[in-house]
Protein backbone atom coordinates (compact mmCIF):
# COMPACT_ATOMS: atom_id res chain seq x y z
CA UNK A 1 0.00 0.00 0.00
CA UNK A 2 1.37 3.48 -1.27
CA UNK A 3 0.43 4.99 2.64
CA UNK A 4 2.37 2.09 4.54
CA UNK A 5 5.48 2.41 2.11
CA UNK A 6 5.81 5.76 2.75
CA UNK A 7 5.87 5.15 6.50
CA UNK A 8 7.95 2.87 6.25
CA UNK A 9 10.49 5.20 4.49
CA UNK A 10 9.73 7.29 7.28
CA UNK A 11 10.78 4.50 9.85
CA UNK A 12 13.72 3.33 7.70
CA UNK A 13 15.77 3.58 10.90
CA UNK A 14 13.45 1.29 12.90
CA UNK A 15 12.99 -1.38 10.66
CA UNK A 16 16.31 -1.43 9.38
CA UNK A 17 16.83 -2.21 12.90
CA UNK A 18 14.36 -4.61 13.35
CA UNK A 19 15.58 -6.39 10.56
CA UNK A 20 18.95 -6.86 11.72
CA UNK A 21 17.55 -8.50 14.74
CA UNK A 22 15.45 -11.43 12.72
CA UNK A 23 18.48 -11.62 10.26
CA UNK A 24 20.57 -12.42 13.71
CA UNK A 25 17.54 -15.11 14.80
CA UNK A 26 17.32 -16.34 11.23
CA UNK A 27 21.11 -17.06 11.02
CA UNK A 28 21.25 -18.52 14.59
CA UNK A 29 18.40 -21.37 13.70
CA UNK A 30 20.45 -22.06 10.61
CA UNK A 31 20.61 -25.54 11.71
CA UNK A 32 16.96 -25.80 12.68
CA UNK A 33 16.36 -24.68 8.81
CA UNK A 34 19.01 -26.98 7.56
CA UNK A 35 17.33 -29.69 9.56
CA UNK A 36 13.99 -29.50 8.09
CA UNK A 37 15.16 -28.77 4.37
CA UNK A 38 15.58 -25.43 2.56
CA UNK A 39 13.75 -26.39 -0.23
CA UNK A 40 10.66 -27.62 2.33
CA UNK A 41 10.83 -24.42 3.87
CA UNK A 42 10.85 -22.26 0.60
CA UNK A 43 7.25 -21.50 0.08
CA UNK A 44 6.53 -20.84 3.65
CA UNK A 45 9.18 -18.04 4.33
CA UNK A 46 8.47 -16.96 1.07
CA UNK A 47 4.68 -17.01 1.70
CA UNK A 48 5.44 -14.93 4.92
CA UNK A 49 8.06 -12.72 3.85
CA UNK A 50 5.42 -11.50 0.82
CA UNK A 51 2.97 -10.79 3.45
CA UNK A 52 5.49 -8.82 5.82
CA UNK A 53 7.43 -6.92 3.07
CA UNK A 54 4.34 -6.65 0.76
CA UNK A 55 2.55 -4.82 3.26
CA UNK A 56 5.32 -2.72 4.52
CA UNK A 57 6.92 -1.95 1.51
CA UNK A 58 5.20 -3.28 -1.43
CA UNK A 59 7.80 -5.77 -1.73
CA UNK A 60 8.19 -7.07 -5.62
CA UNK A 61 9.04 -10.15 -4.31
CA UNK A 62 12.56 -10.06 -6.63
CA UNK A 63 13.82 -12.71 -4.05
CA UNK A 64 17.13 -10.84 -3.95
CA UNK A 65 16.34 -7.97 -1.25
CA UNK A 66 18.52 -4.84 -0.91
CA UNK A 67 16.08 -2.72 0.90
CA UNK A 68 19.10 -2.17 3.76
CA UNK A 69 20.52 -0.50 0.80
CA UNK A 70 17.54 1.63 -0.31
CA UNK A 71 16.62 2.93 2.51
CA UNK A 72 13.70 0.72 3.25
CA UNK A 73 12.24 1.96 -0.42
CA UNK A 74 11.61 -0.53 -2.87
CA UNK A 75 13.63 -0.38 -6.01
CA UNK A 76 11.54 -2.33 -7.54
CA UNK A 77 8.17 -0.28 -8.24
CA UNK A 78 10.39 1.89 -9.89
CA UNK A 79 8.50 1.31 -13.30
CA UNK A 80 11.59 0.77 -15.01
CA UNK A 81 13.49 -1.46 -12.00
CA UNK A 82 16.28 0.37 -11.55
CA UNK A 83 18.21 -0.57 -8.84
CA UNK A 84 21.51 1.90 -8.89
CA UNK A 85 19.48 5.26 -8.51
CA UNK A 86 17.08 7.57 -10.35
CA UNK A 87 16.46 7.84 -13.96
CA UNK A 88 17.26 11.77 -15.32
CA UNK A 89 13.39 11.73 -16.05
CA UNK A 90 12.22 12.95 -12.15
CA UNK A 91 9.53 15.87 -12.20
CA UNK A 92 10.71 18.68 -10.55
CA UNK A 93 7.93 18.01 -7.76
CA UNK A 94 10.19 14.38 -6.57
CA UNK A 95 7.57 11.94 -8.13
CA UNK A 96 7.92 9.72 -11.02
CA UNK A 97 8.38 10.07 -14.88
CA UNK A 98 6.26 7.27 -15.78
CA UNK A 99 3.60 6.93 -13.00
CA UNK A 100 3.21 11.13 -11.91
CA UNK A 101 1.07 10.71 -8.80
CA UNK A 102 4.21 8.23 -7.24
CA UNK A 103 6.91 9.79 -5.39
CA UNK A 104 10.53 8.60 -7.56
CA UNK A 105 11.58 5.59 -5.42
CA UNK A 106 14.88 6.84 -5.58
CA UNK A 107 14.14 10.20 -4.17
CA UNK A 108 12.39 8.24 -1.11
CA UNK A 109 15.17 6.01 -0.74
CA UNK A 110 17.85 8.38 -0.10
CA UNK A 111 15.18 10.03 2.67
CA UNK A 112 15.44 6.87 4.22
CA UNK A 113 19.02 6.07 3.76
CA UNK A 114 19.95 9.26 5.73
CA UNK A 115 17.85 7.23 8.59
CA UNK A 116 19.92 4.38 8.78
CA UNK A 117 22.80 4.04 9.92
CA UNK A 118 25.73 3.55 7.24
CA UNK A 119 22.51 3.99 4.94
CA UNK A 120 24.40 6.55 2.81
CA UNK A 121 27.47 4.46 2.58
CA UNK A 122 25.21 1.68 1.46
CA UNK A 123 23.23 2.98 -1.02
CA UNK A 124 26.23 4.18 -2.99
CA UNK A 125 27.39 0.73 -3.79
CA UNK A 126 26.63 -0.28 -7.37
CA UNK A 127 24.28 -3.35 -7.21
CA UNK A 128 24.32 -6.30 -9.29
CA UNK A 129 22.13 -7.58 -12.55
CA UNK A 130 19.33 -9.04 -11.07
CA UNK A 131 19.21 -12.51 -10.87
CA UNK A 132 15.48 -13.24 -12.51
CA UNK A 133 15.34 -16.93 -11.04
CA UNK A 134 15.38 -15.76 -8.14
CA UNK A 135 11.78 -14.18 -8.49
CA UNK A 136 9.13 -14.95 -5.75
CA UNK A 137 11.24 -17.08 -3.63
CA UNK A 138 12.75 -15.81 -0.15
CA UNK A 139 15.43 -13.36 0.35
CA UNK A 140 15.69 -14.23 4.20
CA UNK A 141 16.24 -17.99 3.44
CA UNK A 142 19.34 -16.58 0.98
CA UNK A 143 20.64 -14.57 3.44
CA UNK A 144 20.84 -17.42 5.80
CA UNK A 145 22.62 -19.42 3.19
CA UNK A 146 25.09 -17.12 2.29
CA UNK A 147 26.01 -16.25 6.14
CA UNK A 148 26.54 -19.92 7.07
CA UNK A 149 27.37 -21.97 4.34
CA UNK A 150 30.58 -21.85 1.86
CA UNK A 151 30.28 -19.77 -1.55
CA UNK A 152 29.25 -22.12 -4.37
CA UNK A 153 31.97 -22.67 -7.01
CA UNK A 154 31.66 -19.60 -9.38
CA UNK A 155 29.88 -20.10 -12.67
CA UNK A 156 32.24 -22.52 -15.06
CA UNK A 157 34.67 -20.31 -17.06
CA UNK B 1 44.16 17.23 -34.59
CA UNK B 2 44.95 14.74 -37.34
CA UNK B 3 47.16 11.37 -36.81
CA UNK B 4 50.10 10.08 -38.70
CA UNK B 5 48.62 6.72 -38.96
CA UNK B 6 45.36 7.66 -39.43
CA UNK B 7 43.60 4.40 -41.30
CA UNK B 8 41.74 4.14 -44.46
CA UNK B 9 37.79 4.45 -44.17
CA UNK B 10 36.17 1.70 -41.96
CA UNK B 11 39.60 0.51 -40.71
CA UNK B 12 40.42 0.59 -37.10
CA UNK B 13 43.52 2.99 -35.59
CA UNK B 14 46.21 1.48 -33.55
CA UNK B 15 44.88 1.28 -29.39
CA UNK B 16 47.28 4.30 -27.74
CA UNK B 17 48.84 3.39 -24.67
CA UNK B 18 46.30 4.06 -21.65
CA UNK B 19 43.64 3.60 -24.22
CA UNK B 20 40.87 1.00 -24.11
CA UNK B 21 39.21 1.50 -27.46
CA UNK B 22 40.74 2.24 -31.13
CA UNK B 23 38.51 5.18 -31.27
CA UNK B 24 38.95 8.86 -31.83
CA UNK B 25 36.63 10.16 -29.64
CA UNK B 26 38.66 8.50 -26.25
CA UNK B 27 41.85 9.84 -28.68
CA UNK B 28 40.44 13.31 -28.48
CA UNK B 29 39.69 13.74 -24.97
CA UNK B 30 42.94 12.17 -23.61
CA UNK B 31 44.92 13.94 -25.64
CA UNK B 32 42.95 17.05 -23.82
CA UNK B 33 40.84 18.41 -26.86
CA UNK B 34 37.73 19.85 -26.14
CA UNK B 35 34.88 17.26 -27.79
CA UNK B 36 32.05 17.96 -29.71
CA UNK B 37 29.56 14.91 -29.91
CA UNK B 38 26.32 15.44 -31.41
CA UNK B 39 23.14 13.37 -32.05
CA UNK B 40 21.40 11.71 -35.22
CA UNK B 41 18.06 10.38 -34.91
CA UNK B 42 17.99 6.90 -37.05
CA UNK B 43 15.42 7.57 -39.88
CA UNK B 44 11.94 5.70 -39.88
CA UNK B 45 13.53 4.36 -43.00
CA UNK B 46 15.46 1.46 -44.45
CA UNK B 47 17.46 3.58 -47.23
CA UNK B 48 21.30 3.51 -45.85
CA UNK B 49 21.33 7.29 -47.83
CA UNK B 50 19.09 8.81 -45.13
CA UNK B 51 21.65 7.54 -42.53
CA UNK B 52 24.35 9.02 -44.26
CA UNK B 53 22.49 12.51 -45.27
CA UNK B 54 21.76 12.80 -41.76
CA UNK B 55 25.40 12.30 -40.77
CA UNK B 56 26.79 14.80 -43.71
CA UNK B 57 25.43 17.61 -42.19
CA UNK B 58 27.93 17.30 -39.23
CA UNK B 59 31.18 17.13 -41.43
CA UNK B 60 34.23 18.77 -40.17
CA UNK B 61 32.20 20.01 -36.56
CA UNK B 62 31.96 16.44 -34.33
CA UNK B 63 34.50 13.69 -33.29
CA UNK B 64 31.54 11.48 -32.51
CA UNK B 65 27.88 11.05 -33.46
CA UNK B 66 25.35 9.24 -30.78
CA UNK B 67 22.99 6.99 -32.75
CA UNK B 68 20.11 7.00 -30.16
CA UNK B 69 17.92 3.98 -29.39
CA UNK B 70 14.67 4.06 -30.00
CA UNK B 71 14.71 7.73 -27.90
CA UNK B 72 11.69 8.83 -26.76
CA UNK B 73 10.57 5.22 -26.80
CA UNK B 74 9.39 5.91 -30.41
CA UNK B 75 10.39 3.41 -33.09
CA UNK B 76 13.06 4.11 -35.80
CA UNK B 77 15.85 2.30 -37.51
CA UNK B 78 17.89 0.56 -34.35
CA UNK B 79 21.21 1.96 -33.25
CA UNK B 80 23.16 -0.98 -34.10
CA UNK B 81 22.33 -0.84 -37.81
CA UNK B 82 23.01 2.73 -37.89
CA UNK B 83 26.27 2.76 -36.26
CA UNK B 84 27.46 -0.29 -38.49
CA UNK B 85 26.52 2.12 -41.85
CA UNK B 86 28.61 4.58 -40.11
CA UNK B 87 31.70 3.07 -39.42
CA UNK B 88 31.54 1.66 -42.84
CA UNK B 89 32.98 4.76 -44.51
CA UNK B 90 34.48 5.71 -41.23
CA UNK B 91 32.51 7.94 -39.34
CA UNK B 92 32.42 7.29 -35.23
CA UNK B 93 29.55 6.76 -33.91
CA UNK B 94 28.62 6.62 -30.33
CA UNK B 95 26.37 3.31 -29.68
CA UNK B 96 23.19 3.85 -27.36
CA UNK B 97 21.93 1.06 -25.81
CA UNK B 98 18.92 1.37 -23.76
CA UNK B 99 17.75 -1.44 -21.09
CA UNK B 100 13.97 -0.91 -22.47
CA UNK B 101 13.77 -2.74 -25.29
CA UNK B 102 16.41 -5.78 -24.72
CA UNK B 103 17.03 -8.61 -22.19
CA UNK B 104 21.04 -8.95 -20.99
CA UNK B 105 21.60 -11.92 -23.67
CA UNK B 106 20.14 -9.62 -26.79
CA UNK B 107 22.24 -6.56 -25.12
CA UNK B 108 25.52 -8.62 -24.87
CA UNK B 109 25.19 -9.59 -28.61
CA UNK B 110 25.01 -6.20 -29.69
CA UNK B 111 28.22 -5.55 -27.60
CA UNK B 112 29.98 -7.92 -30.03
CA UNK B 113 28.63 -7.12 -33.02
CA UNK B 114 29.17 -3.57 -32.83
CA UNK B 115 32.18 -3.55 -31.46
CA UNK B 116 33.24 -5.89 -34.78
CA UNK B 117 31.50 -3.59 -36.93
CA UNK B 118 33.80 -1.19 -35.70
CA UNK B 119 32.03 0.57 -32.95
CA UNK B 120 34.27 2.27 -30.45
CA UNK B 121 32.09 4.15 -28.23
CA UNK B 122 28.76 2.52 -26.54
CA UNK B 123 26.54 4.84 -23.93
CA UNK B 124 24.68 3.33 -21.34
CA UNK B 125 21.11 4.07 -20.65
CA UNK B 126 18.37 3.11 -19.09
CA UNK B 127 16.03 4.41 -21.35
CA UNK B 128 12.56 5.97 -21.45
CA UNK B 129 9.76 4.51 -20.05
CA UNK B 130 7.18 3.35 -22.97
CA UNK B 131 4.55 5.24 -21.64
CA UNK B 132 6.09 8.38 -23.39
CA UNK B 133 6.66 6.91 -26.82
CA UNK B 134 4.95 5.87 -29.96
CA UNK B 135 4.43 2.31 -28.82
CA UNK B 136 2.46 2.74 -25.21
CA UNK B 137 1.32 -0.62 -25.52
CA UNK B 138 4.38 -2.66 -25.39
CA UNK B 139 5.99 -4.36 -22.85
CA UNK B 140 9.47 -2.67 -21.23
CA UNK B 141 12.22 -5.04 -20.48
CA UNK B 142 14.09 -3.27 -18.16
CA UNK B 143 16.21 -6.50 -17.21
CA UNK B 144 19.28 -4.74 -16.33
CA UNK B 145 19.84 -0.74 -15.61
CA UNK B 146 22.32 1.22 -16.83
CA UNK B 147 25.02 0.84 -14.07
CA UNK B 148 24.58 -2.74 -14.50
CA UNK B 149 24.84 -2.64 -17.95
CA UNK B 150 27.90 -0.67 -17.76
CA UNK B 151 29.47 -3.41 -15.23
CA UNK B 152 28.64 -6.23 -17.74
CA UNK B 153 30.24 -4.24 -20.55
CA UNK B 154 33.43 -3.23 -19.22
CA UNK B 155 33.32 -6.76 -18.03
CA UNK B 156 33.35 -7.96 -21.43
CA UNK B 157 36.27 -5.67 -22.40
CA UNK B 158 38.75 -6.30 -19.37
CA UNK B 159 38.10 -9.68 -18.21
CA UNK B 160 36.92 -11.02 -21.57
CA UNK B 161 33.77 -12.75 -20.47
CA UNK B 162 29.79 -12.68 -20.71
CA UNK B 163 28.02 -11.98 -17.35
CA UNK B 164 27.71 -16.10 -17.55
CA UNK B 165 31.18 -16.19 -16.67
CA UNK B 166 31.91 -18.11 -20.39
CA UNK B 167 34.91 -16.66 -22.30
CA UNK B 168 35.17 -14.36 -25.75
CA UNK B 169 37.69 -14.96 -28.19
CA UNK B 170 38.43 -11.45 -28.26
CA UNK B 171 36.93 -8.80 -26.11
CA UNK B 172 34.74 -5.66 -27.61
CA UNK B 173 37.38 -2.88 -27.25
CA UNK B 174 35.14 -0.10 -26.39
CA UNK B 175 35.03 3.35 -24.31
CA UNK B 176 32.26 3.05 -22.09
CA UNK B 177 30.04 6.12 -21.02
CA UNK B 178 27.27 7.21 -19.59
CA UNK B 179 24.43 9.49 -19.44
CA UNK B 180 23.67 12.26 -16.22
CA UNK B 181 21.01 14.25 -15.87
CA UNK B 182 22.82 17.60 -13.59
CA UNK B 183 19.90 19.57 -13.11
CA UNK B 184 16.52 17.80 -12.13
CA UNK B 185 15.63 16.42 -8.86
CA UNK B 186 17.10 15.04 -6.31
CA UNK B 187 19.66 17.87 -7.15
CA UNK B 188 21.89 16.83 -4.03
CA UNK B 189 22.13 13.22 -5.28
CA UNK B 190 22.84 13.51 -8.88
CA UNK B 191 26.70 13.44 -8.17
CA UNK B 192 27.05 10.42 -5.90
CA UNK B 193 24.96 8.55 -8.83
CA UNK B 194 27.68 9.75 -11.36
CA UNK B 195 30.37 8.30 -8.81
CA UNK B 196 28.28 5.45 -8.86
CA UNK B 197 28.26 5.23 -12.72
CA UNK B 198 32.21 5.78 -12.87
CA UNK B 199 32.37 2.79 -9.84
CA UNK B 200 30.53 0.76 -12.56
CA UNK B 201 33.23 1.63 -15.55
CA UNK B 202 31.41 4.80 -17.06
CA UNK B 203 34.62 6.35 -18.97
CA UNK B 204 32.93 9.07 -20.55
CA UNK B 205 29.13 11.05 -19.66
CA UNK B 206 27.14 12.63 -22.28
CA UNK B 207 24.53 14.81 -19.82
CA UNK B 208 21.02 15.36 -20.64
CA UNK B 209 20.73 19.49 -21.55
CA UNK B 210 21.55 21.29 -19.67
CA UNK B 211 19.68 24.89 -19.80
CA UNK B 212 20.77 26.58 -15.90
CA UNK B 213 24.51 26.84 -15.43
CA UNK B 214 24.23 27.76 -12.13
CA UNK B 215 23.03 23.97 -12.00
CA UNK B 216 25.10 22.97 -13.71
CA UNK B 217 28.22 24.36 -11.54
CA UNK B 218 26.82 23.69 -8.29
CA UNK B 219 27.19 20.15 -9.71
CA UNK B 220 30.09 20.39 -10.90
CA UNK B 221 31.27 21.29 -7.64
CA UNK B 222 29.68 18.17 -5.89
CA UNK B 223 31.53 16.19 -8.53
CA UNK B 224 34.97 17.80 -7.52
CA UNK B 225 34.88 17.01 -4.11
CA UNK B 226 34.28 13.72 -4.82
CA UNK B 227 37.19 13.58 -6.38
CA UNK B 228 35.84 12.38 -9.84
CA UNK B 229 36.90 15.16 -11.84
CA UNK B 230 40.51 13.20 -13.38
CA UNK B 231 38.30 10.01 -13.29
CA UNK B 232 35.91 10.69 -16.02
CA UNK B 233 35.30 12.78 -19.18
CA UNK B 234 32.30 14.92 -19.10
CA UNK B 235 30.58 16.21 -21.94
CA UNK B 236 27.58 18.95 -21.17
CA UNK B 237 24.21 18.36 -23.38
CA UNK B 238 22.98 21.71 -25.10
CA UNK B 239 20.35 22.26 -27.86
CA UNK B 240 19.07 24.86 -29.81
CA UNK B 241 15.00 25.79 -29.26
CA UNK B 242 13.47 26.93 -32.42
CA UNK B 243 10.64 29.35 -30.70
CA UNK B 244 9.89 29.97 -26.99
CA UNK B 245 6.62 28.24 -27.38
CA UNK B 246 8.80 25.15 -28.11
CA UNK B 247 10.97 25.67 -25.53
CA UNK B 248 7.70 25.70 -22.92
CA UNK B 249 6.31 22.62 -24.34
CA UNK B 250 9.62 20.52 -24.26
CA UNK B 251 9.99 21.91 -20.26
CA UNK B 252 6.50 20.55 -19.75
CA UNK B 253 6.50 17.58 -21.83
CA UNK B 254 9.55 15.94 -22.23
CA UNK B 255 10.76 14.04 -18.92
CA UNK B 256 13.81 15.22 -17.27
CA UNK B 257 14.27 18.94 -18.71
CA UNK B 258 15.05 22.24 -16.78
CA UNK B 259 14.24 25.38 -18.54
CA UNK B 260 14.85 28.34 -16.37
CA UNK B 261 11.98 30.63 -16.83
CA UNK B 262 14.54 33.58 -17.84
CA UNK B 263 15.72 31.70 -20.56
CA UNK B 264 12.13 31.40 -22.12
CA UNK B 265 11.95 34.96 -21.60
CA UNK B 266 14.94 36.07 -23.67
CA UNK B 267 13.88 33.90 -26.66
CA UNK B 268 10.36 35.26 -25.95
CA UNK B 269 11.46 38.70 -26.36
CA UNK B 270 13.79 37.93 -29.34
CA UNK B 271 12.91 39.03 -32.66
CA UNK B 272 13.98 36.25 -34.75
CA UNK B 273 13.90 33.70 -32.11
CA UNK B 274 15.39 30.78 -34.19
CA UNK B 275 18.37 32.72 -34.45
CA UNK B 276 18.23 33.79 -30.44
CA UNK B 277 17.73 30.02 -29.54
CA UNK B 278 21.06 29.37 -31.69
CA UNK B 279 22.96 32.19 -29.68
CA UNK B 280 21.82 30.72 -26.32
CA UNK B 281 23.14 27.46 -27.28
CA UNK B 282 26.36 29.06 -28.27
CA UNK B 283 26.53 31.01 -24.80
CA UNK B 284 25.90 27.90 -22.87
CA UNK B 285 28.18 25.88 -25.00
CA UNK B 286 31.12 28.83 -24.23
CA UNK B 287 30.12 28.75 -20.40
CA UNK B 288 29.95 25.14 -20.18
CA UNK B 289 33.92 25.18 -21.28
CA UNK B 290 34.21 27.72 -18.87
CA UNK B 291 33.74 25.20 -15.68
CA UNK B 292 36.33 23.02 -14.36
CA UNK B 293 36.17 19.67 -15.05
CA UNK B 294 34.00 20.19 -18.82
CA UNK B 295 35.52 18.33 -21.12
CA UNK B 296 33.01 19.02 -24.15
CA UNK B 297 29.50 19.26 -25.45
CA UNK B 298 26.82 16.99 -26.53
CA UNK B 299 24.92 19.00 -29.49
CA UNK B 300 21.26 17.32 -29.55
CA UNK B 301 19.30 19.96 -32.51
CA UNK B 302 16.67 17.64 -32.62
CA UNK B 303 15.32 18.41 -36.18
CA UNK B 304 17.49 21.14 -36.42
CA UNK B 305 20.79 19.33 -37.02
CA UNK B 306 22.06 21.81 -40.02
CA UNK B 307 22.55 24.40 -37.09
CA UNK B 308 25.29 22.48 -35.14
CA UNK B 309 27.60 23.09 -37.70
CA UNK B 310 26.68 27.10 -37.15
CA UNK B 311 26.37 26.50 -33.31
CA UNK B 312 30.18 25.24 -33.00
CA UNK B 313 31.67 27.41 -35.74
CA UNK B 314 30.56 30.37 -33.25
CA UNK B 315 31.34 29.23 -30.42
CA UNK B 316 34.98 29.04 -30.76
CA UNK B 317 35.63 25.60 -28.97
CA UNK B 318 37.48 23.91 -32.44
CA UNK B 319 39.97 26.36 -32.09
CA UNK B 320 40.68 25.69 -35.38
CA UNK B 321 40.56 22.02 -34.80
CA UNK B 322 38.48 19.61 -37.98
CA UNK B 323 37.38 16.36 -36.85
CA UNK B 324 37.76 13.90 -39.17
CA UNK B 325 35.12 13.00 -41.89
CA UNK B 326 34.85 11.29 -44.77
CA UNK B 327 37.51 12.79 -47.69
CA UNK B 328 38.26 15.60 -44.71
CA UNK B 329 42.03 14.80 -46.03
CA UNK B 330 41.63 15.17 -49.13
CA UNK B 331 39.20 18.67 -48.88
CA UNK B 332 41.91 20.07 -46.42
CA UNK B 333 44.46 19.21 -48.30
CA UNK B 334 47.41 20.81 -47.02
CA UNK B 335 45.60 22.95 -44.82
CA UNK B 336 44.62 20.11 -41.62
CA UNK B 337 46.48 20.83 -38.42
Amino acid sequence: MYAVRRWSVRHAGGLNRFYNGLERVLVALAPVWRAIGYERLERPFAFLERLVKGLLFDCKMCGQCVLSSTGMSCSMNCPKNLRNGPCGGVRANGNCEVKPEMRCVWVEAWTGAGRIKGGLEKIAVVQLPVDRRLEGRSSWLKVVRERTEPPKAEAKK
Amino acid sequence: MRFDDEPTAGGALPILPGHTSPGRLERVLRAGGFAITTELAPPDSADPEEVYRRARVFDGYADAINATDGSGANCHMSSLAVCALLTRIGYAPVMQISCRDKNRIAIQGDILGGAAMGVCNMLCLSGDGVQSGDHPQSKPVFDLDSLSLLQIGTTMRDKSTFQSGRKLTAPPKVFFGAAENPTVVPLEHRASRLAKKVAAGAQFIQTQYVYDMDRLRDFMRRVEDLGLLDKVFLLIGVGPFKTAKGAEWMRNNVPGMHVPDALIKRLAGAEDQAKEGRQICVDLIQEARSIKGVHGVHIMAYRQEESVAEIVDRSGVLEGRVPWYPNRDTNLEGNSP
